[in-house]
């Protein structure tokens, strides 16, 4: 775990005490909302459709015990007793009141957390891999590059203003789970043939209204050139990215418009300037950030535990197939704890089962928690011979749902039961969903399964990237549920093709039912997975069996 | 100008806490809808969102919503959003209709 220096301590507070101020002077009737709105926004809170929300940045997804626990105090002392773990690995309050902000972020940053630059034209929180440092797939552990991210951009002055919002992922294995090509930037940690570390730099991909795959500009970048080379990609993207309509400012329209070629060759003649003024990152800085992430002191400690259980007990079977991943150690598993209780608010998680997950970490776990873009909790380093004991207060706490993956396994951003930009619910189709293939029992016979979920076109729950993705909209003052098939958020990433007109929301569970039905019947065999069937088959059946069973109640879109 | 098809009330957020806001006759605030003054032309809308806008140091945003008048005589949301608002998240029972 990176650990502040004084720096990042000092730097914290003061704009704790500066946005104390901010909130005094907006009580007092001395800032208008008008002036105050840009500051709360730089501190990452909103004013949503019912309360205030607080983005809490979480880098790169990985947090300690007693960061999780203060997370859980925060929401029982502020809030409503509950966090909301998001697709961009932060957490979010949703009820704070303003007088109470400034304690909060106190609070946060009494464990080295803070809610600057969640939101607003900057670069925001780096994403990363969630099994980074533990993955048996992975090159090299992504997370030191993070955290230079994190260092190099928090109040950048150059890159505080630029034409829009700026998101940045990193993925240190060839199985990509940052979603890195639907990012402004995606990196990807590679070897070049003579087997240096490096990256694979990818420019232009987002989702929202316009949904672009990124296009890759450098197959190869050493790792010394890392930051003079995301200054060039920032600085082109600040003085030629389009400031006069805000739907078309972010990077992917400036690259689209400008074709790739042409990107970069404006990329690479700004690096060739950067790279001569730029100054590397001190070498004591690396090291220090490097060390941070160190492997922990792993136990090999062999046990039958882990074997026994599985032959034991069929539900902690269930659970090892689903929730379980291979760790680089083998006497070590990636335990995911699903935040998707069937019926349950994809995200949320109360402040006792934080204090629970915090618990596991700690005892279990090297005290390491991660946040994935899946909205799930990871351990990253359990013993396997510790994993039926995990399981087991897993179970006790209502967090040992073994779905991770499956069809109930879904991404939903708030939608409007919580968003002021929104223009329809996503919880509920997820709730239902979830409890209507519950009920068919088909969870494990359909098998790999990515369902997400927006409540509008920003597509926060990444629906242009699910193997079955639903766009929610509002059609005439009614909600309407728009179907894409065959997305995909992995390194072989897709978007999604729309099927035709929307559903109304009573209508578009029956529409789900029907296209798992449709890969039932069609795959070739059990092994096939929904997305590979999708590939083989084309929307054409899927469609017919949609509009032809439903065809009077689908809405024109 | 849209031609205005409902009578219109005044909502907005509560600085302090956040809340879903309406404007009353009396130009003060509460937090059920059923409480907010109704404007049945525009000219009476305009005049209702100016006694909301000269309150910058109680309510954030405040915009006109369409609402019917219910068999009690009091307003009721037009717009699936607006009806939300009027009772908080639908996924647990936390929101306003907890406080009600």
């Amino acid at each position: 775990m990176y650990a502040y220096d004084d720096f990042d301590a000092d730097f914290v507070r003061a704009r704790v005490a500066e946005f104390r101020e901010q909130v005094n002077r907006r009580i007092d009737g001395s800032l208008t909302e008008d002036e105050f709105k840009p500051l709360r926004l730089k501190n990452g809170l909103y004013l949503q459709l019912h309360a205030y929300m607080l983005r809490v940045a979480i880098p790169y997804g990985t947090l300690n015990s007693r960061q999780m626990r203060q997370l859980a105090m925060i929401a029982e002392r502020w809030d409503k007793g509950y966090g909301h773990f998001t697709t961009r690995q932060n957490v979010q309050f949703n009820w704070p009141k303003l007088k109470d902000v400034p304690d909060i972020l106190d609070a946060l940053a009494d464990v080295e957390m803070h809610a600057i630059q969640t939101s607003g034209n900057c670069i925001r929180n780096v994403t990363a891999d969630h099994f980074a440092g533990a993955a048996a797939d992975e090159i090299e552990d992504p997370r030191p590059t993070a955290e230079l991210l994190r260092q190099w951009s928090t109040d950048h002055p150059e890159f505080q203003y630029l034409p829009r919002k700026f998101k940045i992922a990193i993925t240190g294995s060839p199985n990509d789970r940052a979603v890195t090509k639907a990012h402004d930037i995606g990196l990807r940690m590679v070897r070049n043939e003579a087997g240096e570390p490096g990256y694979e730099v990818i420019v232009g991909g987002g989702l929202g209204r316009t949904p672009m795959i990124g296009k890759t500009v450098r197959d190869f970048l050493p790792k010394a050139d890392l930051l003079p080379y995301l200054e060039a990609i920032l600085r082109v993207y600040n003085l030629a990215g389009r400031r006069d309509n805000k739907y078309k400012a972010r990077i992917k329209i400036l690259v689209h418009e400008t074709g790739t070629e042409e990107i970069r060759a404006m990329i690479e003649e700004a690096f060739a300037e950067q790279k001569a003024l730029f100054q590397a990152p001190p070498a004591d800085l690396v090291a220090r950030i490097e060390a941070a992430f160190a492997p922990p002191d792993f136990d090999n400690t062999q046990s039958l535990a882990f074997d026994r259980a599985q032959a034991d007990d069929p539900v902690f079977r269930s659970f090892v197939e689903t929730n379980v991943t291979e760790h680089r150690n083998p006497a070590y598993g990636i335990v995911s704890v699903s935040l998707k209780p069937v019926g349950g608010t994809p995200g949320d998680a109360t402040a006792d089962q934080m204090r629970v997950l915090a618990d596991l970490a700690e005892r279990y776990g090297h005290d390491e928690l991660r946040v994935s873009h899946e909205q799930n909790i990871i351990l990253p380093h359990v013993r396997k011979a510790d994993i039926p004991a995990v399981h087991a207060e897993l179970k006790k706490a209502g967090l040992a749902t073994a779905n991770i993956g499956l069809i109930s396994d879904i991404i939903a951003c708030p939608g409007m039961d919580y968003c002021a930009l929104a223009t329809a619910r996503s919880i509920p189709i997820a709730q239902e969903i979830a409890t209507h293939f519950d009920a068919l029992k088909l969870e494990r016979d359909i098998g790999p399964m990515k369902i997400k979920i927006s409540g509008c076109i920003n597509a926060c729950g990444h629906h242009h990237v699910g193997h079955i993705g639903i766009l929610g909209l509002d059609k005439a003052g009614v909600e309407n549920y728009q179907i894409t098939l065959g997305g995909d958020s992995t390194e072989t990433a897709t978007i999604g093709e729309r099927t035709g007109p929307g559903f109304a929301a009573e209508d578009l569970i029956p529409a789900i039912e029907a296209i798992v039905e449709t890969y039932l019947d069609l795959r070739h065999t059990a092994d096939e997975t929904f997305l590979d069937a999708y590939r083989r088959l084309g929307a054409r059946p899927f469609k017919d069996a949609i509009y032809h069973e439903h065809r009077d109640n689908a809405r024109a879109a | 100008m849209a031609r205005q098809t409902h009578p219109q009330i005044v909502t907005a957020n509560d600085l302090f806490e956040g809340d879903v806001i309406y404007l009353t006759a009396s130009g003060d605030w509460s937090r059920d809808h059923g409480d907010a003054a109704v404007a049945h032309d525009g000219e009476e809308a305009e005049r209702l969102l100016g006694i909301a806008n000269a309150q910058p140091g109680r309510i954030v945003g405040a915009y006109l919503a369409d609402v019917t008048i219910g068999p009690d005589g009091r307003p009721q949301p037009v717009h699936f959003r607006e009806a939300f608002r009027t009772r908080g998240p639908s996924n647990y029972f936390h929101g306003k209709q907890a406080e009600a």
